[in-house]
C-alpha cells in the first residue's frame, strides 16, 4: 500500500470514528449543549482536557522548541503544566460548586456587575480567536504535507468536521471527540519517540532514554549532544544561556495563563461532583505528562539525529554531500519548510552557527562560508518517524495526531466562544428571557458563525497570527485568572475592584506587548526594539502576563478597601462555594 | 468519623494545605529548575545535572504528586468537617438534577 493511501486510510478512519461518536452524543439540552450534563466520569474529563488543551503547538511545536534551543526553554515544559496544580489547588473544585455554565457567569454573578462579565467576555474573545487561527492554520499545513491537497481544501475539510460534531454535540459531543482524539494523539507521539530512544540509547522509555548512554558513543547521551552542537558554535544545549528573571516570569505567565484559559476551566464543569474536579485536573496532567516527559527526549534526541545525519563523520570530518542526502530531507525540501543552500559551492551541506563571532575563524579555516541549511522547528516531530526509517503506518499514524490535536483544541475554543456568546451575550443581557429551547437554537447558531470566522481568518491569517500565543496567554493572565482567584478566596473584592483590576491588567499586558510588537501588532509601529536589550529588565513581552496578574492583584486589592464591602448576599454566596456539600443544589437555575 | 460542623475551621485547614503545596509547586519549578539550579550543579544524572532533570521532568511528576496529594487530603477534609457532598444534594447523571 503507497504510503499516500495509508495517510488517507489513517485520517479518514479517524475523521469516520469522530463522526460516528457525535452522532451517538447528540445534545438535547443547554447543560448538554454547555456542560454534557454534568455526568462525565473524572478520568474520562482529564483525557478530554489533556485533548482540549494540547493543541498543534504542543503536538507539532513544542519538541522543535526545546530541541533548536535545549534548556532555557524547559519553560514551556514547567508552564504549560504547572498551570494544572494552580487550576486544582485554586480554581478548578470552586467553579465546579458555582455550578454554571461559563467563566464570564462567575465573574459577573461574584462581582454582581454586568460591566465585569462583558469585559470578561470580551477577554475570553479575544484570547479564544487569535488561539484558534493557530489552529485552523496548523490543521491546514498537516492536510497538505500527508493528503497532498491545498492549504484551504484541508482547512474546509478540518471546518466541516469541527461543525458536523460540535454544533450536533456541544460539549457533549465535543467531550467524547476528544477522549478519542487524544488516544490517536497520544499514540502518534509516543510510538515514533520509542522507536527512535530504542535506536540511540536501547532504551525503550523515551523520558529515561534521554538520561541514558548513547550506544555509539558510549557517552551519556546529552554530554554527546552539547558536545556535537557546541562543537559547530552553537550554544550549550544543557547550559543556561538567558537572563534568569526573564525565564521566571514567562514560566509564572504560561502558568497563570494555562489556569486562565476558559476552554481549559470550562471542561471541569462537565463531572458531577467537586470532588470529582479536584481528581480530574490530576488525571488530566497525567495524560497530558505522557506527551510533555516524552516532548524533551524528542526534541534532543531529533537534534542529535539532525546534526549526525549531516555530520556522519563528526563536526571536524566531512559533512554530508547535498547528493547523497537522505529521502527525508527531499520530502521536505517539497514543503519549504527544509531548504540547502550551497554558499561555498562544495556540494556539501554546512550547518553551524554562523552567527557566533568565536566560531567565525574556525569556519573561515574549514572553507564554510555560511550555514547552508534552515530547517523549520516545526517539522521535527511531523519528520521524526521518516529521520528514524520507522514503517509508513506510522508516518500515517503522525499525520492523524497532529489533525487530532489541532481538531480538538479548535473544538474546545470555539465551544467557549459559543457559550459566551449564547450565555452571556444573549440570555444574560439583551434577551434575559429567552426559553430553553431558543438558547439551545442560539448557542447551535453562535457555534457555527464561530467556525465560519475561525474557518475565514485561518485561510486570511492576519499579519499577527505568530504572536497569538502572546496574546492569549497574557490576556488570560492578567485579566482572568486573578480576576476568578479574587472572587473565590477574598469576600471583601467587591466590583468595582475587579473591574479596575481586569481592566489595569489588561491595558497594562496590552499596552507592553503593543509597544514591542507594535500596535495592533501592525509592523513597524512599535516604540521600542523587541530585543533582550530593549526590554525592561530584559522582561519580554512574552512574560508580562505574570506582572499584569500582579498588578489587577493589587489594583483590585486597593480599590476595594477605599469602596464599600460587598453586599451581604454576595458573602454568603462566596461561604456557600468554598464548601463542596450541595453541589447539585447549587446549579438549579 | 466524628464530623465538626465548622466552615471556618474547614477553611483555614484548606488554606494551610494549599500554602504547603503551593511552596513545593515554586520549589521544583522556579527553585530546583531555574533559580537553584547553580546549587544543585555537583549532583549528576545522565551526562547532566539534578536541575537540568527538574527543569524538564522532575518538575511535571512534581506537579502530579502535588494535585492527587491535595485531593486525597481535602476529600479527607471533606468528611472530617462534614462538607462532603455525599451527605448533601444527591446528583443525578445526564442533567436531570440541574434544572
Amino acid at each position: 500500500m503507497s504510503q499516500y493511501a495509508l495517510n488517507l486510510l489513517f485520517v479518514g478512519g479517524s475523521f469516520a470514528l469522530y463522526m460516528g461518536i457525535a452522532i451517538w452524543a447528540r445534545a438535547g439540552s443547554t447543560s448538554e449543549f454547555y456542560a454534557a450534563g454534568r455526568g462525565v466520569h473524572p478520568v474520562v474529563n482529564g483525557m478530554a482536557t489533556a485533548a482540549d488543551w494540547m493543541s498543534a503547538a504542543s503536538f507539532i511545536s513544542m519538541a522543535g522548541l526545546i530541541a533548536f534551543v535545549g534548556y532555557d526553554n524547559s519553560t514551556f515544559l514547567m508552564g504549560w503544566t504547572g498551570g494544572y496544580v494552580l487550576l486544582a489547588l485554586l480554581l478548578a473544585p470552586y467553579l465546579r460548586k458555582f455550578g454554571k455554565f461559563t467563566v464570564p457567569e462567575f465573574i459577573g454573578d461574584r462581582f454582581y456587575s454586568r460591566t465585569a462579565r462583558l469585559v470578561a467576555v470580551a477577554c475570553l474573545i479575544i484570547a479564544s480567536i487569535t488561539y484558534v487561527i493557530g489552529q485552523m492554520t496548523g490543521v491546514g499545513v498537516a492536510f497538505s504535507r500527508f493528503l497532498e491537497v491545498s492549504n484551504s481544501t484541508g482547512l474546509f475539510i478540518g471546518a466541516g468536521i469541527v461543525f458536523f460534531y460540535s454544533v450536533l454535540g456541544g460539549m457533549k459531543g465535543v467531550t467524547y471527540t476528544q477522549v478519542a482524539q487524544y488516544c490517536v494523539l497520544v499514540l502518534a507521539y509516543t510510538v515514533p519517540a520509542i522507536f527512535i530512544s530504542l535506536q540511540l540509547t536501547g532504551v525503550a522509555l523515551p523520558p529515561l532514554g534521554l538520561f541514558s548512554e548513547h550506544t555509539a558513543s558510549g557517552l551519556p547521551l546529552l554530554t554527546k549532544l552539547d558536545q556535537v552542537v557546541t562543537e559547530l558554535g552553537f550554544a550549550s544545549y544543557t547550559e543556561h544561556n538567558t537572563n534568569t528573571l526573564n525565564m521566571v516570569l514567562f514560566t509564572l505567565s504560561l502558568m497563570i495563563g494555562t489556569a486562565g484559559l476558559p476552554h481549559v476551566i470550562m471542561r471541569f464543569f462537565t463531572v458531577p461532583k467537586v470532588a470529582d474536579a479536584r481528581w480530574s485536573a490530576g488525571w488530566a496532567l497525567v495524560f497530558i505528562a505522557l506527551v510533555y516527559l516524552t516532548a524533551p527526549a524528542v526534541g534532543a534526541m531529533a537534534r542529535l539525529n539532525l546534526m549526525e545525519t549531516v555530520y556522519p563523520d563528526g563536526a571536524t570530518g566531512e559533512s554530508l554531500a547535498y547528493e547523497a542526502r537522505p529521502d527525508w530531507m527531499k520530502n521536505w525540501e517539497v514543503t519549504g519548510l527544509l531548504s540547502f543552500e550551497d554558499k561555498n559551492g562544495d556540494g556539501r551541506i554546512q550547518f553551524y552557527n554562523d552567527a557566533s563571532e568565536e566560531f567565525a575563524a574556525t569556519a573561515e579555516a574549514a572553507g564554510w562560508a555560511g550555514s547552508e541549511l534552515n530547517v523549520n522547528r516545526d517539522i521535527l516531530v511531523l519528520a521524526n518517524p521518516e529521520i528514524a526509517q520507522l514503517p509508513g503506518w506510522v508516518i500515517a499514524l503522525v499525520a492523524a495526531g497532529g489533525l487530532a490535536a489541532a481538531l480538538s483544541t479548535a473544538a474546545g475554543l470555539l465551544l467557549a466562544i459559543s457559550s459566551a456568546v449564547s450565555h452571556d451575550v444573549i440570555k444574560g443581557t439583551l434577551k434575559p428571557d429567552i426559553s430553553e429551547r431558543g438558547e439551545l437554537l442560539s448557542a447551535r447558531i453562535s457555534m457555527a458563525v464561530a467556525i465560519v470566522v475561525a474557518t475565514w481568518l485561518g485561510l486570511n491569517p492576519p499579519g499577527f497570527a505568530a504572536q497569538t500565543v502572546a496574546l492569549a496567554f497574557g490576556l488570560a493572565a492578567a485579566s482572568i485568572f486573578p480576576a476568578l482567584m479574587m472572587g473565590i478566596f477574598s469576600k471583601r473584592v467587591n466590583n468595582i475592584g475587579a473591574v479596575a483590576g481586569m481592566l489595569s491588567g489588561l491595558i497594562f499586558t496590552l499596552v507592553y506587548i503593543f509597544v514591542y510588537k507594535g500596535w495592533f501588532f501592525v509592523a513597524g509601529t512599535n516604540q521600542l526594539p523587541d530585543t533582550p536589550e530593549g526590554w525592561v529588565f530584559g522582561i519580554s513581552p512574552l512574560s508580562i502576563g505574570s506582572v499584569g496578574a500582579a498588578l489587577n492583584f493589587t489594583v483590585a486589592y486597593f480599590v476595594s478597601r477605599a469602596t464599600a464591602a460587598p453586599p451581604q448576599h454576595i458573602q454568603e454566596l462566596v461561604e456557600s462555594i468554598r464548601l463542596p456539600r450541595g453541589a447539585g443544589g447549587a446549579s438549579a437555575h | 468519623m466524628s464530623s465538626e460542623s465548622d466552615p471556618g475551621a474547614y477553611w483555614r485547614a484548606n488554606i494551610r494545605l494549599v500554602k504547603a503545596c503551593l511552596v513545593v509547586w515554586a520549589l521544583v519549578s522556579f527553585g530546583f529548575g531555574i533559580i537553584l539550579r547553580p546549587l544543585l550543579s555537583g549532583i549528576t544524572i545522565g551526562g547532566t545535572d539534578l536541575g537540568f532533570w527538574f527543569a524538564q521532568q522532575g518538575s511535571i511528576i512534581t506537579f502530579m504528586v502535588i494535585i492527587f496529594f491535595y485531593a486525597f487530603r481535602m476529600n479527607a477534609l471533606d468528611r472530617k468537617y462534614g462538607v462532603d457532598e455525599d451527605g448533601g444534594v444527591e446528583v443525578l447523571g445526564d442533567g436531570e438534577g440541574l434544572r
